[in-house]
């Protein structure tokens, strides 16, 4: 390909990954280091992953001088951008790439949780496999612990294996200190203050298993990383005969029974009760 | 000031047309015109008449100084075009300064919110949402487990200016921030905390589990007859379909699951969580089962004599109510014969 090399074409692309990193809905990516990307450790077995591999990697690395049609140059433009993402899902989780990813997340890049009770919190970019071409890129909240569609449908269309299974799991590994304070702030439906029977006794349920948890946690001294005062277990304990714990926001003093029943007649006058609304 | 179009659009209808309102319903005319729809507004809208007027495109009738103008306004308004604010004040400049006429228009949206948060709520605002619903106008979850579940819009408060409006998604039973910020300036109490739940509510047979897109091509209600097995007052099926085992996210590191006892492990899970047999949720059976082991002796003694009725009675529900009283003159006792009559 030598015999290609033309004066004229060699500053053709001056930074591709520059160009690439600051293209509309490519915000996700971080600039992968030069150094990475030529230590040939770090590209084990993607060369059978990337077609043109070694004309996308001079590509994204700067060195491409190859004079060719411009179908050509899509279809390795394609590869290079495709060998860059699986690259990044590499880059990503070493020190360096944490650390460059750690910042766009502090600047909220990724955007910000949809939950109402997750207060704006920045998410992080996932995927839901780590082989190529099976599932969009999603994002994950680290205070709900719950993975999300991103918003725009220029990013839901990244392959989320440029991203990986495993990243925003080993960022909190890495940085436990940025761990979010856990809350047990949550919706809960409402029908003129009544809770909705359905949903409180789905609620219910959730909150015993989340004391479970709370209390098996403690029995091991980890700490549970709710930011709610400890003594809301505590109290638990000691109450642990009554009924199960109300919600915290409770706005009427209903005990279970009352609830069920307002909520059966709710459920029966459902048809009859807004024709009557004031 | 042309009569370019043939219909005169009313303010009801071009309020709803405005960019960041599509989730408002239109209030019938009739609905507003009852002044029991009313009551109580009058003191949290200021300009109130002025405001219901607006909304009902109604000419004010003030001060008598100008009732010669007013006939000329009346047909000025009919064959008027009506297209939003500006029209509008021109053509009231010279019984309103324009000023007035500002306090006037945010006076009759906050009006009409208010009124659309109790219309929502009544039979034909809900059918008139539920229509709205199938037509996908409320968006969908975003949590990725969902589905794209349509949802619901509501607010956090019936109280106006405390919070925007919010998506309730019937899957996952959370609320959600709507995506396009334009919604970021619609007040919640507009749509108010109870209309999500009551929809539900009012609307039993709705296929949860079907996402937006099929939804809209396929009204979706769920097959009569179709395993109808019913839970504390729904469709089992329709008890937040977008959680339990397989829709809980599970953190892995190169393959291997996080460790719950992890200083990074996963604690939300129980938010996202359901019993996989949705009948220990049934508490009123258990109760009534083998009854008094978790709860205390004045509850379990009322739940005695009514076994299995919790599976859907709603004449039972009552009768139920009307005897209680009688039996332990709970504070509810009043509210509910109150809700009864």
């Amino acid at each position: 390909m030598d015999d290609y090399v033309s004066e004229s074409d060699s500053d053709y692309t001056s930074y591709w990954r520059d160009w690439f990193i600051s293209s509309r809905g490519n915000e996700y990516f971080c600039e992968i280091d030069e150094e990475y990307l030529t230590d040939r450790f770090n590209l084990t077995g993607l060369n059978t992953e990337v077609q043109y591999y070694q004309y996308a990697l001079d590509l994204v690395t700067d060195v491409f001088d190859l004079d060719c049609e411009d179908e050509m140059r899509e279809s390795i433009e394609k590869s290079a951008r495709h060998l860059y993402g699986l690259v990044h899902a590499r880059y990503i989780v070493t020190t360096r790439g944490l650390a460059k990813m750690l910042e766009k997340y502090k600047k909220s890049d990724f955007g910000k949780c949809p939950r109402v009770q997750c207060h704006s919190h920045p998410l992080l970019p996932m995927g839901l496999s780590d082989v190529p071409a099976s599932k969009p890129v999603k994002l994950w909240c680290a205070r709900c612990e719950d993975v999300y569609n991103p918003k725009s449908s220029r990013h839901a269309a990244i392959d989320g294996a440029y991203f990986g299974t495993s990243f925003h799991n080993i960022l909190f590994q890495v940085y436990p200190a940025l761990i979010p304070a856990k809350s047990v702030e949550r919706y809960v439906p409402r029908v003129y203050g009544f809770k909705v029977h359905a949903a409180a006794a789905l609620v219910r349920w959730q909150h015993s298993k989340r004391d479970d948890m709370r209390r098996r946690l403690r029995k091991m001294e980890v700490e549970s990383g709710f930011k709610d005062a400890e003594d809301d277990v505590e109290e638990d304990d000691d109450e642990e005969e009554d009924e199960p714990e109300e919600d915290e926001d409770a706005v009427v003093g209903l005990d279970a029974y009352e609830e069920r029943q307002v909520a059966g007649y709710i459920e029966a006058g459902g048809g009859q009760q807004p024709g009557t609304v004031a | 000031m042309s009569t370019s179009s043939g219909i005169p659009e009313s303010w009801i209808s071009s309020f709803c047309s405005l960019l960041g309102h599509e989730y408002f319903a239109e209030v019938s005319e009739e609905f507003i015109e009852d002044d029991f729809n009313l009551t109580g507004l009058q003191t949290q809208v200021a300009m109130y008449k002025e405001a219901l007027e607006m909304i009902l495109d109604v000419e004010p009738e003030d001060d008598d100084d100008d009732e010669e103008e007013e006939e000329e306004e009346d047909e000025d308004v009919s064959g008027d075009a009506r297209d939003g604010v500006t029209g509008r004040g021109e053509r009231r400049h010279h019984s309103r300064i324009a000023s007035d006429l500002s306090v006037i228009e945010s006076s009759a949206e906050m009006l009409y919110g208010l009124i659309h948060q109790r219309y929502i709520c009544s039979r034909a605002g809900i059918q008139q949402m539920s229509e709205k619903y199938d037509l996908g106008h409320f968006g969908m979850c975003p949590r990725t487990n969902c589905n794209q579940t349509r949802t619901l819009p509501v607010g956090l408060s019936d109280i106006p200016g405390e919070d925007t409006v919010k998506l309730f998604c019937p899957s996952c039973l959370d609320v959600y921030v709507p995506p396009n910020s334009r919604f970021q300036t619609v007040d919640g109490a507009f749509f108010g905390r109870t209309f999500g739940a009551l929809f539900l509510l009012t609307f039993p047979e709705y296929d949860l589990s079907r996402s937006a897109g099929e939804n809209a091509t396929n009204l979706a209600r769920l097959p009569p007859g179709d395993d109808g097995s019913m839970l504390n007052g729904m469709h089992a099926r329709n008890i937040a379909p977008g959680l339990g085992p397989g829709k809980i996210y599970e953190p892995r590191i190169y393959g291997f699951r996080v460790s719950e006892v992890a200083r990074s492990g996963p604690r939300m899970k129980w938010l996202r969580d359901k019993p996989a047999d949705m009948s220990v949720l049934d508490e009123a059976r258990h109760l009534a089962e083998g009854h008094g082991d978790s709860d205390d002796d004045d509850e379990s003694m009322s739940l005695q004599g009514r076994p299995i009725a919790r599976r859907r009675a709603p004449g039972n529900a009552r009768l139920r109510q009307q005897q209680r009283p009688a039996r332990n003159g709970s504070p509810m006792a009043v509210e509910s014969t109150m809700n009864g009559a």
